[in-house]
């Protein structure tokens, strides 16, 4: 943003008595002689009159260029954001407020930067209308090219002509479910008709005005209202209602593609969610019950708040035998519910009134590799999650082996005191660590119960073994588990775990 | 009483909820992601707004756009998610837009370590967008004051309408851990000073520099301009240089003028202590340990846990520092807030006339945190060196 264009020669049209949202005060428009910019505001105007709301409930949401001037002409609602954002702040606000009538004044510099946001917005369908100030090239800060300058443009940054080729944003956001879709020339007699059509789409809109940026774009390519029309001949962009115009298929308010608008779909979704959960919503803003009471605190209270869905605290109701803090480590693979499984212990734990922290260490490749669960116990509330040398480590698979080998090997035999060890991996323990080893064999139990089951099974001897707390407590963290299938699986694993044999 | 077994990142999206905010949008990132899923399934059931942006830079500009028509929005990321709301945390700074950002920290820079903790980001949300102005971060050290913090910060995004960083990391937000249900008990959160509907509202008007203008939800009563460029207090562009320059101290002064408010630390402090040891976040749980088992071995020793890390609770350091000999500041960077600290001591020190106390850092900067051990160690050092 470097300079402000300078006050035009001609004034543009006072809009007088008639019923207008622009401010008499703020006029006349600002932008540079023959520029478009003012002729687009005016057509916009004269739709918003036409649309008839109260000024309140509209928001014009401005990007940055000269087109980000255009916000101060409005007794609207308005946003002046970030370069390329504006789709954003306009989806905020409209799915905070679903009912406003939401614009957003773009130049062609800002859908480049902020293409990204026009296709999501296109495809999730939110209801902002998109009017692109398309004049081909940078105009705020010096005539470079943008994404829509045309192939062999003249601009401050191409003075050989332009290589790459323009952007069609009708085109782009079409091919990605927006319900309107439009494109016209700043010359159009029917600029404010194609504009209020726009407006009254409920779901994305978007329309690409081309324009003349008479300070850098006509004088560097002689450019004029012939050469602009010319250029959409051969580019074979067609101008009128692309997408979802009057008399095709954008009858019956949900535009061409039968979606809802996104604002309402969330807000339907959401009313969903909440119906099954049985809740009381709170008064959402734009219901029909109107605004949420607003007062010194803004209308809200913490505690008048509905309670989301929670677990039922866990009572300690179980006598733990452990004395001070021991460290498990848990080494095994993929697939075999390490985590939750030691979840479960740690529940249990807390279900015997001890305190346990819980670190997980597993790849990003979720269903392949290591699963490694650290888990401290301590009669008192854990600090220090970390555990330098665990008290008791159990090793079920290879990968997890591989992860936990320091615990094996410490020289200075600062290694895991107890080691519980699949029998298949026996063979993998340093002779020095084996005076430290019970081995247990869950192979017979992976008919009976399934292999993913098995790290529970494990775990439940170990507790049988070493009696921190007892399995009843394991066997209560197993059963608060709302899923019938899951508690089931579990609670026949920890049953088969008890009779596991150690050697 | 019944106890919990709940993530830190489970804490923060409960606390947010307690807290009154009723939007969300965010992008999944290790670590943070826990955070989003959270939101995601549970606040449409509790009447809010959730969504899950293209990018991170969607995500924040819709949370800015739904905190200026009245809600109370959070987002949640990680160091190269809060490297794209840069230019957006500005823009929240200068339209004065409330908004609690969670910054649950891995290892950087770039993308660094997903699953790897550590605490590098504390100058980056200091100084992360263009300008310079003043920010409020606070860091939790584990599960229940994720919940309490959360609900601090929406608390404040309010009051001064300015973004608020949770600071947190990898290791307290993923961990599981034991927690007292009753620590998850609601505390009052203060909503934003609103305009009478009534009365003329000028979008940007503050007697006081440190004044905070009444908002009013785009939407509501009042016709309402938000502008992230320089304005004056109708949200018209301008470049008066007197308005601008009182627009630029505003900003600051809202926010540091009330840094004594938003200081908040738990300081345990033994009057013979020869050794200060300061540490937030997961560190600070080491610290806690170390210091324990250093005054068992006899050792007068001092700790102080800051949980307000921006602004610096500058009088809380220093007088915790007074008659110490020296200062140990543990953080899994290298140094970021020991510069702080080292500031602050210098300042009380100067103050009252008396000798500083040497300031020194234990950093780990290789994905592992820091032990009890290791700070034992640095404490038991001094007590050597004096015996």
């Amino acid at each position: 943003m470097s300079a402000t264009p300078t006050a035009t020669a001609k004034p543009a049209r006072s809009p007088g008595e008639r019923p207008s949202f622009l401010d008499p005060a703020a006029l006349p428009f600002g932008f540079c002689p023959g520029c478009g910019h003012g002729r687009i505001l005016e057509a916009l105007d004269q739709a918003l009159v036409r649309l008839g709301r109260d000024p309140q409930r509209v928001v014009i949401v401005t990007d940055i260029g000269c087109v980000g001037l255009s916000d101060r002409y409005f007794r609207t609602n308005s946003f002046h954001g970030l370069h390329g954002r504006s789709v954003t702040y306009a989806t905020g606000i409209k799915l905070a407020d679903p009912d406003l009538t939401v614009v957003v004044l773009m130049g062609d510099g800002g859908a480049g930067i902020g293409g990204h946001h026009l296709i999501n917005a296109a495809r999730r369908n939110v209801g902002v209308t998109l009017l692109v100030f398309n004049n081909l090239n940078f105009g705020m800060t010096g005539g470079q090219h943008s994404v829509t300058t045309p192939a062999g443009g003249r601009t401050s940054t191409t003075p050989g002509g332009n290589l790459e080729r323009p952007l069609d944003l009708c085109a782009t956001v079409a091919a990605n479910g927006a319900g309107w879709v439009g494109r016209t020339t700043v010359f159009d007699r029917a600029l404010p008709e194609r504009i209020f059509e726009a407006l009254t789409h409920p779901g994305f809109a978007l329309l690409d005005i081309w324009e003349l940026c008479t300070a850098y774009y006509v004088p560097n390519n002689r450019f004029s209202k012939a050469a602009l029309e010319q250029t959409l001949s051969e580019l074979q962009m067609p101008v009128g209602v692309l997408v979802g115009g009057s008399g095709g298929d954008g009858q019956g308010g949900t535009g061409r593609t039968g979606r809802q608008e996104y604002a309402a779909a969330l807000r339907q979704a959401a009313q969903e969610a909440r119906g099954q959960a049985g809740e009381q919503a709170r008064p959402q803003a734009g219901d029909a019950a109107g605004e949420p009471e607003r007062d010194g605190r803004n209308g809200r209270d913490a505690a008048a708040l509905p309670r989301a869905r929670r677990p039922a605290p866990l009572e300690p109701r179980y006598a733990a035998s452990l004395r001070g803090r021991l460290g498990l480590v848990v080494a095994g693979a993929a697939g075999q519910k390490v985590r939750s499984s030691v979840g479960l212990v740690g529940r249990a734990a807390v279900l015997s009134g001890l305190w346990a922290t819980q670190r997980d260490d597993y790849p990003v490749t979720v269903m392949s590799g290591h699963s490694v669960s650290e888990l401290v116990l301590d009669t008192a509330p854990v600090e220090y999650t970390g555990i330098s040398s665990p008290e008791v480590l159990v090793l079920l698979a290879p990968e997890g082996l591989k992860q936990v080998k320091r615990w094996l090997t410490s020289p200075g035999g600062a290694g895991a005191a107890r080691i519980y060890v699949e029998a298949a991996l026996l063979d993998q323990i340093p002779e020095a660590a084996r005076r430290r080893v019970h081995v247990l064999d869950t192979r017979p139990l992976r008919s009976r119960i399934g292999a993913k089951n098995t790290a529970l099974a494990a775990l439940a001897a170990v507790i049988r073994q070493e009696g921190w707390l007892p399995l009843e407590a394991l066997e209560a963290a197993a059963a608060l588990d709302p899923r019938p299938e899951l508690r089931a699986q579990n609670l026949g694993a920890i049953a088969a775990g008890c009779e596991l044999a150690l050697e | 009483m019944g106890r919990e077994f709940i993530t830190g990142a489970e804490a923060i999206v409960r606390g947010a909820i307690d807290a009154g905010c009723d939007f969300f949008a965010g992008y999944p990132i290790t670590p943070a992601t826990p955070i989003l899923l959270g939101m995601m399934r549970e606040l449409p059931r509790a009447g809010g707004v959730a969504i899950q942006g293209e990018d991170e830079i969607a995500s924040i500009g819709f949370c800015i756009g739904a905190a200026m028509a009245g809600r109370r929005a959070l987002t949640a990321t990680s160091g190269p998610g809060i490297s794209l709301y840069s230019e957006n945390l500005g823009l929240a700074v200068m339209a004065e837009v409330p908004l609690v950002v969670v910054d649950v920290q891995r290892m950087g820079p770039a993308t660094g370590g997903a699953t790897t903790v550590a605490q590098g980001d504390v100058q980056f949300v200091r100084w992360g967008t263009s300008g310079g102005y003043s920010v409020i971060a606070l860091a939790p050290t584990n599960a229940a004051e994720c919940y309490r913090l959360t609900m601090k910060a929406f608390d404040l995004a309010e009051r001064f309408r300015t973004p608020v960083f949770v600071l947190t990391d990898k290791e307290v937000a993923l961990t599981q851990e034991t927690v007292d249900a009753g620590d998850f008990v609601p505390e009052p959160v203060r909503g934003r000073r609103t305009a009478a509907p009534e009365a003329e509202f000028v979008p940007y008007r503050f007697e006081q520099l440190s004044d905070v203008p009444a908002a009013a939800p785009i939407g509501g009563p009042h016709l309402v301009r938000v502008n992230t460029s320089t304005h004056d207090e109708r949200g018209f562009l301008t470049k008066d240089p007197a308005k601008v320059d009182r627009l630029n101290r505003h900003l600051a002064a809202k926010v540091e003028a009330f840094a004594e408010e938003i200081a908040l630390a738990e300081a345990d402090l033994q009057p013979e202590a020869r050794t200060l040891v300061i540490a937030y976040g997961i560190t600070a749980r080491a610290m806690r340990g170390a210091v324990r088992e250093a005054r068992r071995r006899g050792a007068a020793v001092s700790a102080l846990t800051p949980y307000t890390l921006w602004p610096v609770p500058e009088r809380l350091i220093g007088q915790a520092a007074l008659g110490v000999e020296r200062v140990v500041v543990a953080e899994l960077n290298r140094g970021q807030y020991l510069r702080e600290v080292g500031r602050a001591v210098l300042r009380a020190a100067c103050s009252v006339g008396v000798r500083p106390p040497a300031v020194e850092g234990l950093f780990r900067v290789d994905g592992e945190t820091i032990s009890p051990a290791e700070i034992l160690d640095a404490i038991l050092r001094e007590g050597e060196l004096r015996a």
